[in-house]
């Protein structure tokens, strides 16, 4: 018993299982554990998203028998040529981008009052009750919300009702009920930049403003906006790539207009790398208007 | 900066009026979800609980309800894993490419809806069909674990970010192996981050539609899919309203639940 003692109490000090040795391997190589950690993640979003991303994007080279919609591998730049060239997709592509140009012009315009209202108007004790008041449509279903511009849009509804007293009906659906809509579902991601924005603006220098005799108007052209005007451009990239790729919207309350998404879904059965080219366009926008924005400093606050 | 009394006011009214547009379309659903009528005119004629019951009977929407679920579970249950494997690979490493990985991560939520969907549509169809496995459940649960990882991985680089290593230096000189490390140290500390980021996970999984209708095989339907297939069917519009209004009572849940947890990791990473 005794002579058994101190050799218990030692391994007890250095046991020597598997998952010990295994733990002290892993421990002694750190490119050992990051290859662990990175394999699965790796194996799943470069192979298998990046890898069917890119086959998308080369089948856009591709072309379609016209007879039975097979894909046929035989390289060309016909799609983008017919892209650049037929008048509907120009149109089409022309319309979708004023339609994200304009939700993104709504939206700054009335986030902004109401992210200056929770920012620096509103009793300090209301701010946090407010940006959640904020918050909580971004957790409310998508598809709902969409739906609720429905009831409000369609013959009879709210819309119409309120619009009667005054002798006008409302807008009905179409393109002028589809920048509203997508307006509304994402003007949160507006306000919650500017409101942030709004909040770290030190009072001091609004204070040095007043002093110099600017007044509130010329505050905030020359100290309020500048200093905002990142967030103002992390918000756009939301309410400006959102829309862009929005099909589904357009579908419930846009009437018979079409958008480059809808192009998209209704070439997919019939000729996929026409699909695949038209899918092409909101992503190389997306990225042009990233770098674009890239210069105002915005990204690195996103 | 010093407002005028006039701008205050008028700022006052705009938030005011701010405030009511976001509110009045979730109140219309859930005031339309009691319309007697069948069309969705204003003001309703009336107030009635019909129609709550005969959406609680409706097999459709609870099959999609429960479909929803499991889909919502098994990509949520994914992106824990793989986010949580990125993310420490990203904030306790350093390699080659490692900027890169934070932008493949982005990606899948960055891009259109429609482009992911297609791209998954087109690998799926010429990789899992001469295996004999068509579109399916399985099918959406990968589409959705795939935009998923972002929300978890940002959760969880942020708070390994903010938590300094000394406790789990402490911890392996007291002797703690690797996996004790892990264990009784780590995963504690990063154990609500993991919470909202999965919070957040389902709650997009549970709201996507768009890369749901290419990766989901016949048959397979699921809540957001289910409504905008009944929206404007004037028959089912009763039944799509009551499940619209319970999706507006629902969404309250997580805004609650992420603001008892933390105001800074569940709040501000929805987007």
């Amino acid at each position: 018993m005794t002579a058994t003692a101190p050799a218990a109490r030692s391994a007890e000090r250095r046991p020597q299982g598997p998952l010990r040795r295994a733990a002290g391997a892993l421990h002694r190589r750190p490119r050992l554990r990051l290859a662990l950690l990175l394999t699965a993640p790796l194996l799943w979003l470069a192979v298998l998203y990046l890898g069917s991303l890119s086959v998308l994007f080369v089948s856009a080279f591709w072309t379609t028998d016209s007879f039975t919609s097979a894909v046929v591998r035989v390289w060309s730049a016909d799609n983008f040529h017919a892209l650049v060239t037929t008048p509907v997709y120009r149109q089409v592509i022309v319309r979708s981008v004023g339609v994200a140009l304009a939700v993104t012009v709504l939206c700054a315009v009335i986030a902004f009052p109401l992210a200056f209202y929770t920012a620096r108007v509103a009793r300090p004790r209301w701010r946090p009750l407010l940006v959640v008041a904020i918050l909580t449509p971004l957790w409310a279903s998508y598809l709902v919300k969409v739906y609720a511009w429905r009831l409000i849009l369609s013959q009879g509804g709210l819309a119409d009702w309120m619009l009667r007293p005054f002798g006008l009906s409302g807008p009905g659906f179409g393109l002028p009920a589809t920048v509203l809509t997508l307006t509304y579902l994402w003007l949160p991601y507006m306000v919650l930049p500017l409101h942030t924005a709004l909040r770290q603006l030190p009072d001091g220098l609004l204070d040095a403003s007043a002093d110099l005799g600017a007044r509130p108007g010329r505050t905030f052209r020359s100290v309020v906006l500048p200093l905002v005007l990142p967030s103002l451009a992390a918000g756009s990239v939301f309410t400006f790539s959102l829309s862009l790729g929005d099909y589904i919207t357009v579908q419930i309350v846009g009437g018979k207009t079409q958008l480059i998404g809808n192009l998209v879904y209704s070439d997919i059965e019939l000729n996929l790398p026409m699909a695949a080219a038209l899918g092409t366009v909101p992503v190389v926008v997306i990225v042009l208007y990233l770098l674009a924005i890239r210069r105002t400093g915005a990204l690195s606050s996103l | 900066m010093r407002l005028t009394r006039g701008v205050r006011i008028a700022l006052r009214t705009a938030a005011a009026l701010g405030f009511a547009v976001i509110y009045v379309p979730l109140l219309l659903v859930l005031v339309n979800s009691l319309n007697p009528d069948r069309s969705a005119s204003w003001p309703p004629p009336g107030l009635t609980l019909h129609w709550w019951s005969v959406a609680w009977a409706n097999s459709g929407a609870r099959a999609a309800l429960w479909t929803s679920v499991k889909a919502g579970l098994g990509a949520t249950a994914i992106a824990l894993v793989l986010g949580t494997l990125t993310a420490f690979a990203v904030a306790r490493h350093r390699f080659f490419g490692r900027g890169a990985i934070s932008f493949v991560v982005v990606l899948p939520i960055a891009l259109p809806g429609i482009v992911t969907g297609i791209a998954l549509n087109s690998a799926f169809s010429t990789v899992l069909k001469p295996l004999g496995v068509g579109l399916g459940l399985f099918t959406v649960v990968v589409g959705h674990a795939t935009f998923c990882v972002v929300v978890v991985f940002n959760n969880v680089v942020a708070r390994l970010r903010r938590t300094s290593p000394s406790y789990e230096e402490a911890a392996m000189d007291l002797g703690a192996d690797t996996f004790r490390v892990f264990a009784d140290i780590t995963f504690p500390l990063v154990r609500s981050a993991l919470f909202a980021g999965g919070l957040l996970a389902f709650a997009l999984s549970f709201d996507e539609i768009v890369v749901t209708t290419f990766t989901a095989g016949p048959g397979v339907e699921t809540l957001p899919v289910w409504i905008f297939g009944n929206m404007t069917r004037p028959q089912q519009a009763p039944v799509v309203n009551v499940v619209a209004a319970v999706l507006v009572l629902l969404s309250v849940l997580p805004i609650h639940l992420a603001q008892r947890l933390s105001a800074d990791t569940a709040t501000d990473s929805r987007a």
